[in-house]
């Protein structure tokens, strides 16, 4: 069945981590929402591949957090902050493809 | 058992302000260091390069003037790291003066000492020749530093830890006005050097560093309280709104960290993988476990920006449903023409055209550029060139060009875009790229910090 991600989290944002880094936390509303989506293993590296355009190298980790319920998406940022070219030098903006994402559980 | 250390962290960064109650709230509760981080790498290179800061003096001086006042009148100590925003030594200096202007008019007297933190080019070229330069991102632009990086470089600033503020504190300072410096060791190093764990010291910093930021409501600009012990460190919000809980406080170890389990930082990295939450009280935190592992060397991190031109921008729009399905076509073609009426000029110039309501918030990122579903699109015509003249002319250029483009089906024969504005272009100023971000181990980890100190 599909379940919307917004549905499960309730918070979906982005944000840099250093100048190089862009990470995206997913909390969930409740561990069970969290331990489905673990368990179903549906946010993985093809996904993120998938949803941002990028290539597997490209991807830091994807990292579960239990304590907070939460899943982190760490990817290389395409430029190093304020590089010419850049879009968002603050990366708060690049969770949107998230926010649309529909899970089978 | 020893009696807890406490910590008031006042406000995320040094002008973001908070509520003078939470203020009064915390330093009821006796702390014996009031401490506040004032800068982040987060708003980019520009502030580091150009020596300014990113925050405002009238909001520091206020933040400041409560923070001083009280820790010199009780006896308290009072830190704050990185000045200014990215803590160099225009930084530093900038914040210094507000400091002298509130110890004259408040006609306060106490020690103030100031932690140097700009690092040399020649320091940084001995360190590389020595190999003690390592990258700290591998595989991304920043691996290869070269000794024309170092000098084509504006400034240099080493992130340091928490022995210089010991030896600031060991110097008799009442006050501690420190350079670029790890954001917790703002808060953990007195606490260290009283014989508290480095580890719950550490992770503790790293939470008072964003104040309430990890309680719920979060607020980037009101205070929090730490108390440390023998094996555990406790949170507690100061706003009666407020509420830490294991939760509010887990999710703040995921901001803006790459992994939140290994959280690397000066002479070693900080371990939660053992760390557990409880709900202490119904507002407040404690944890336990978190681990300092110190590293085989001592590193510091080094950040460095250099001037690479100026910037003009035009910001436009266009509502043309003929000219939006030809976007990058025009684009192309502007680029053509302007590169054909300077040709003669030998000029190295950056031209670029930011497409909002198509890519221009995510960039290479976007999965939905080929599909844009807006009904107009906001462009920002953007030029860098090695002088703020070559830039308005090849910005000037490209916005008149692109203003009576003549585009294939084009019915809008009077003009392609509509400027909110009059004069249509800016001038953005210097432009500045991150150009050090690096490692370089030391033998002595306060060294490289030189100390002032100034009787007010």
């Amino acid at each position: 069945m599909k379940t919307k991600l917004t549905d499960l989290a309730s918070v979906i944002r982005s944000k840099n981590s250093g100048p190089y880094e862009l990470t995206m936390d997913i909390i969930f509303n409740d561990f069970d929402g969290f331990e489905k989506v673990r368990k179903a293993k549906v946010i993985n590296e093809e996904l993120v591949c998938k949803l941002y355009n990028i290539a597997p190298k490209d991807i830091v980790g994807i990292v579960e957090f239990e304590p907070a319920k939460a899943i982190k998406i760490t990817i290389r940022r395409p430029l190093c902050s304020g590089n010419l070219g850049e879009t968002d030098v603050y990366g708060a903006q690049q969770h949107a493809p998230l926010l649309d994402l529909e899970v089978d559980l | 058992m020893k009696e807890e250390f406490r910590i008031l962290s006042t406000t995320a960064i040094l002008g973001y302000g908070f509520p003078v109650a939470s203020f009064e709230e915390g330093m009821k509760r006796n702390p014996h260091l009031i401490a506040v981080d004032a800068g982040s790498t987060d708003p980019g290179p520009y502030y580091l390069g150009a020596g300014v800061s990113f925050t405002n003096r009238d909001a520091v001086k206020r933040d400041l003037e409560l923070m001083i006042k009280a820790g010199v009148e009780r006896g308290i100590p009072v830190v704050i790291g990185t000045a200014g925003g990215s803590g160099g030594e225009p930084h530093l200096q900038w914040n210094k003066e507000i400091i002298e202007e509130i110890a004259r008019e408040q006609n306060l007297h106490f020690k103030l000492a100031l932690i140097h933190a700009e690092i040399s080019r020649e320091e940084v070229k001995k360190a590389l020749k020595e190999g003690r330069i390592h990258a700290l991102e591998p595989g991304v632009d920043g691996t290869g530093l070269t000794e024309e990086d170092i000098d084509a470089t504006s400034r240099i600033v080493a992130q340091m830890g928490i022995d210089p503020f010991i030896a600031a504190f060991q110097g008799g300072a009442q006050v501690i006005l420190a350079g670029r410096a790890y954001d917790p060791a703002v808060f953990s190093a007195l606490a260290v050097a009283q014989g508290y764990d480095m580890g719950l010291a550490t992770h503790l910093g790293k939470i008072l560093e964003c104040a309430a930021i990890c309680a719920t409501p979060g607020s980037g600009s009101d205070c929090m309280f730490g108390y440390i012990g023998d094996d555990y460190f406790r949170v507690e919000p100061l706003s009666p709104q407020r509420k830490c809980t294991t939760v509010s406080v887990a999710a703040h170890t995921l901001y803006e960290k790459t992994n939140p389990y290994i959280l690397p930082g000066p002479g070693g990295h900080l371990d939660l993988t053992g760390t557990s939450l409880e709900q202490d009280t119904e507002t407040t935190v404690k944890v336990r476990g978190s681990k300092f592992i110190p590293g085989k060397q001592y590193a510091l991190k080094l950040e460095g920006a250099k001037r690479i031109g100026f910037r003009t921008v035009s910001i436009a729009g266009t509502r043309d449903p003929v000219m939006m399905s030809q976007i990058d076509n025009i684009i192309q073609g502007v680029k053509e023409r302007v590169a054909d009426n300077f040709s003669g000029k030998n000029w190295n110039y950056y031209l670029n055209f930011i497409v909002y309501g198509r890519d221009g918030v995510m960039g290479s990122l976007e999965p939905l550029r080929n599909q844009p579903k807006s009904h107009e699109f906001g462009i920002v015509i953007e030029a860098v060139a090695d002088t703020q003249e070559q830039a308005d002319a090849i910005c000037a250029s490209a916005r008149s060009t692109m203003l009576h483009y003549g585009y294939h089906g084009r019915r809008a024969t009077a003009g392609n875009l509509a400027f909110p504005y009059s004069p249509s272009d800016f001038h953005c100023g210097e432009v500045y790229v991150f150009s050090v971000y690096h490692l370089m181990d030391v033998e002595d980890p306060a060294a490289p910090f030189a100390i002032d100190y100034i009787q007010l």
